[in-house]
């Protein structure tokens, strides 16, 4: 299994590191940089739980490959809070009971901050549509789609993402 | 300050879990810590003609690989004597998914490598996938020892109920299915086991951490304190996580053997093959009624499809169905009875109500059966049948099953008051007539099942030290509060709610209380998370143990203040003279106090420190009525939710926002029952549902959003009045969304669909209809 060097910014902080060729984004940021606020929920790329955003993209970090990271700018769950303050989103959440269990959560935050940033105020169904693709077993949804809806009246994607998204 | 209890205030748990500072066990570093890996039987049933692992062996990283001849003395799964299933095949493998041989690496990518390099000779035998593969003429006993694959029957009622029967004026004979389900919780299995010289740690994936270090301490003939188990956050159990694992026993033992920390992480798809399944039962039901609908007598015969070895908790399931088969009405009598189906296929246990959604299904399908069969309203036949509420407590014909307060045609009442059911009606008769429009079908749910698990006689059947639940309450010297609960929270919100209690009763602020769970070594002894027992049991224990710290604080208050106990009060944070609310001491001051001797009465014991354990004499009886209303396009056969009402009756409610969440989310689950999902195997017993691609877990877009509501009967039977909460949905949703399918095809004779009711079936249906009508 051939080694690759990668230089990635996670959460604006760089570090160079030597990675097997088939490492996956998420474990890389789960086990070489530690940052272990990103989930694993399943093996075919349906549930969301890893989602982050890559460049300013929500991407499924189970389905990119670490090399394939190399000079991406990438901002997990961990980097969303600025100077200590949720971002709105984390504080919709809260406020509308999103979460449960918290597992899905990260990747649930991480998708509704992507599509904050595409679409500032979502309806219902665009809620429902931009969060499709990542699972909650615990909630039913509804919650989670009133937590968006809060997050997009209360500064929606927040500082912290729309600067990445725009660097 | 206002009270606590039943404010919707914000969670504590949610700042770490939305910061990605939350503690699941794979988030857990030890130094050292190497990666466990199963090999697993691919094959449904076979013999183990032979296992090669040199090569694995060989590969770079790998410390070792074992299989069950590896490991002699390594104990088995603890199960129904005769039944203990080996922690690795031995000799044969019962179903796909079933772990032949176990790789330890440095790195996970290299154990799954080597995993893959292990080459298991197997010899094929006769694949029984089904009930009624298991229980055919010639069928061959998928456990060796065994006559046959019927492992437990069991007989509920003196009567088979056919003289009542017979001689009712109306009788229907109907088979229902209620489908076998993935409980696919976010958070797949994992264990990280820590063999030292000082004893063993798991950190685990568990509802249930105290009973597992029992069972682990069993194992190993270790005594309990040299075992700690630790649930940190859990991503999610329902009721699967309640299921003892052989990877707990294997982490451990190959922690002991190679000196050190032993990882298992479970991948998804492994999950779908290997964690428990729910429900997979059948019901053969007789029930007899008059031209009224009054119901006579009914007669339910189960079986439950156990899988590939008989679960220590799933075994048990039958018998709360049987308990719950009359639902929510009076029936003379009810002959139930079951028999335990050994299959090749994976295990089943506990799923979200275990055992009482099947009960629930089951008469609330009868109920509309016999409406149907009498051309009478559905609404009619309940309330015809209802227990009242001046009936309550509702002794049931089984010994022990006494339904506590409630009000079951008041929850009616209510749920009718939020949808308008005349316009309905209205609108269905209107869609019936205009093919441009989806039909439109009205499907009701009055429900009632088993919370608050439990007394300790039933919990002790399922292998449990009791059925109580601990807790303690601790004063720190600045008037803070800690609580150490044995519950185990896994997105309950119990941090909230136990706070909620505390500060209610010490009238400390919310802000003030912390809470401790899930880890033996700092916890009393516990008994878990499961069976809507959290706020009943648990809540209760937190509340009595408050209560004795608060009595404790009131002598040190009448003590300081030189007065007689009777005649202060606690407002406010503060123990005041009545009368006179300038003359007081603060909680803190009074805390202070508890630590100092010298200003106490001789002999005083120092600290507010105390501990409750509360046995809760009878189940709590959480119910409700649900309303949906579908529609289905005439061409597709898809049905979509348009509206679900849900009126329940928990009791007490602690707080309103995350009672929300639960109904919510079981009522999710409920739906998806109904609609999505269903574990299927093929005849050669491969999973035809093995990966989340396969099984439809639902997303956002596939439920609707819910209209809840409640009504507060509290049970009489703890001290919070609470029945608990977290299974009603799952166990009311299934046949409200069912029963509004077949309402829906109601004019073209359909009677039944079984779940899941996909677009397929729903189309088939309608497809043969229209032929028949042609």
């Amino acid at each position: 299994m051939s080694h690759h060097k990668i230089r990635v910014t996670v959460n604006g902080a760089t570090s160079e590191d030597e990675v097997e060729a088939r490492l996956l984004l998420v474990h890389y940021l789960r086990d070489v940089r530690g940052l272990t606020g990103t989930h694993v929920g399943c093996d075919t790329s349906n549930c969301g739980a890893c989602t982050v955003l890559l460049n300013g993209r929500t991407v499924k970090s189970c389905s990119v490959l670490a090399v394939a990271a190399d000079g991406a700018d990438v901002l997990t769950v961990e980097g969303l809070a600025a100077d200590g303050e949720m971002s709105p989103v984390q504080q919709g959440f809260q406020q509308c009971h999103g979460l449960q269990c918290g597992y899905c959560t990260p990747g649930m935050v991480m998708a509704a901050t992507g599509l904050l940033l595409d679409n500032p105020d979502p309806g219902e169904d665009e809620v429902r549509e931009g969060i499709e693709g990542n699972l909650c077993r615990c909630t039913g949804y509804s919650m989670i789609v009133d937590s968006v809806r809060w997050a997009a009246s209360h500064g929606g994607a927040g500082e912290v993402a729309a600067r990445h998204a725009t660097s | 300050m206002g009270s606590m209890i039943g404010a919707a205030v914000v969670r504590k748990e949610d700042p770490a879990l939305l910061t990605g500072r939350g503690t699941y066990v794979d988030d857990v570093r030890l130094p050292g810590t190497v990666h466990m890996v199963y090999v697993r039987s691919y094959l449904a049933h076979a013999r183990i003609v032979s296992i090669d692992t040199s090569e694995a062996v060989a590969t770079p990283g790998v410390l070792g690989v074992w299989t069950n001849a590896d490991l002699p003395g390594l104990p088995p799964n603890r199960s129904v004597p005769g039944m203990e299933r080996p922690c690795l095949a031995r000799d044969k493998v019962r179903f796909v998914g079933e772990p032949v041989a176990v790789v330890v690496a440095a790195d996970r990518y290299a154990a799954a490598d080597a995993a893959e390099a292990v080459l298991v000779e197997y010899e094929e035998l006769p694949v029984m996938a089904s009930i009624a593969a298991a229980t055919a003429d010639g069928a061959v006993p998928i456990i060796d020892g065994l006559e046959s694959n019927v492992v437990l029957e069991q007989v509920l009622s003196a009567t088979d109920a056919e003289a009542e029967l017979a001689a009712a004026p109306h009788r229907l004979s109907i088979h229902l299915k209620n489908q076998r389900c993935a409980a696919v919780p976010m958070e797949p299995t994992v264990c990280l086991a820590d063999w030292q010289a000082s004893g063993l740690t798991l950190w685990a994936t568990t509802q249930t951490p105290h009973h597992s270090r029992n069972e682990l301490a069993a194992m190993f003939g270790l005594s309990q304190q040299e075992v700690r188990v630790v649930a940190p956050d859990v991503g999610g159990g329902f009721g699967a996580k309640a299921s003892f694992y052989p990877e707990f026993i294997l982490t451990a033992e190959l922690s002991k053997r190679l000196r050190r920390p032993v990882k298992f992480v479970e991948t998804r798809s492994e999950n779908m093959i290997s964690m428990v399944h729910g429900r997979a039962q059948e019901h053969d039901v007789e029930v007899g009624f008059d031209d009224d609908g009054t119901l006579l007598a009914l007669r339910v015969r189960i079986t439950q499809d156990c899988g590939g070895w008989p679960d220590a908790t799933g075994i048990g399931l039958p018998t709360l169905t049987s308990f719950m088969s009359g639902g929510c009405y009076k029936i003379p009598v009810i002959a139930p009875s079951f028999r335990s189906v050994v299959t090749n296929t994976t295990p089943v246990g506990s799923y979200r109500g275990a055992g009482r959604p099947e009960a629930s299904f089951m008469i609330e399908r009868v109920v509309d059966h016999v409406a149907a069969e009498l051309g009478l309203d559905p609404l009619e036949v309940r309330r015809r049948n209802f227990v009242q509420a001046d009936e309550m407590p509702f002794a049931t014909q089984f010994e022990g099953i006494v339904y506590d307060e409630a009000n079951f045609p008041g929850a009616l009442d209510k749920l009718l008051t939020v949808i308008d059911y005349d316009a309905l009606r209205a609108d269905r008769a209107a869609r019936r007539d205009d093919p441009s429009k989806p039909l439109l079908g009205i499907g009701f749910s009055t429900f009632v099942e088993m919370g608050g698990f439990g007394p300790t006689p039933l919990f002790e059947q399922f292998g449990y030290v009791g059925g109580w639940e601990s807790a303690n309450v601790r004063l720190n010297s600045d008037g803070s509060a800690v609580i150490k609960v044995g519950t185990s929270p896994h997105g309950q919100g119990h941090q909230t709610a136990f706070a909620q209690i505390v500060a209610d009763e010490l009238s400390i602020p919310f802000e003030r209380i912390s809470l401790v769970h899930g880890d033996t070594a700092t916890v009393q002894e516990g008994i878990g998370t499961m069976g809507s027992r959290g706020a009943p049991v648990g809540g209760s224990a937190v509340f009595q143990a408050a209560g004795k710290v608060r009595a404790k604080a009131m002598k040190i208050a009448a003590h300081m203040l030189e007065a007689d106990e009777s005649d202060l009060e606690l407002v406010d944070g503060r123990f005041r003279v009545k009368g006179t609310p300038d003359q007081g001491v603060s909680m803190a001051e009074v805390a202070v106090r508890s630590f100092k001797p010298h200003l106490l009465p001789d002999g005083f014991d120092l600290g507010l420190d105390e501990t409750a354990y509360f046995e809760p004499k009878n189940l709590s009886y959480p119910s409700g009525a649900h309303c949906c209303v579908v529609e289905i396009d005439r061409d597709t056969g898809f049905v979509k939710v348009a509206r679900y009402v849900a009126v329940d009756d928990c009791g007490t409610v602690i707080n309103p926002l995350m009672a929300t969440g639960q109904i919510h989310g079981g009522v999710a689950q409920g739906i998806a029952q109904a609609l999505l999902e269903e574990v299927r195997y093929g005849a050669d017993g491969q999973p035809a549902t093995g990966t989340l691609v396969d099984y439809t877990l639902p997303s956002a877009m596939d439920l609707p959003r819910y209209e809840t509501d409640h009504i507060v009967t509290p049970t009489s039977f703890n001290p919070l009045g609470a029945k608990g909460l977290g299974e009603s949905g799952a166990t009311a949703a299934p046949q409200a969304v069912v029963n509004a399918v077949v309402d829906a095809l109601g004019h073209l004779g359909v009677r039944d669909v079984e779940m899941p009711c996909t677009p397929q079936k729903v189309w088939r249906i309608l497809q043969s209809a229209g032929e028949d009508r042609s």
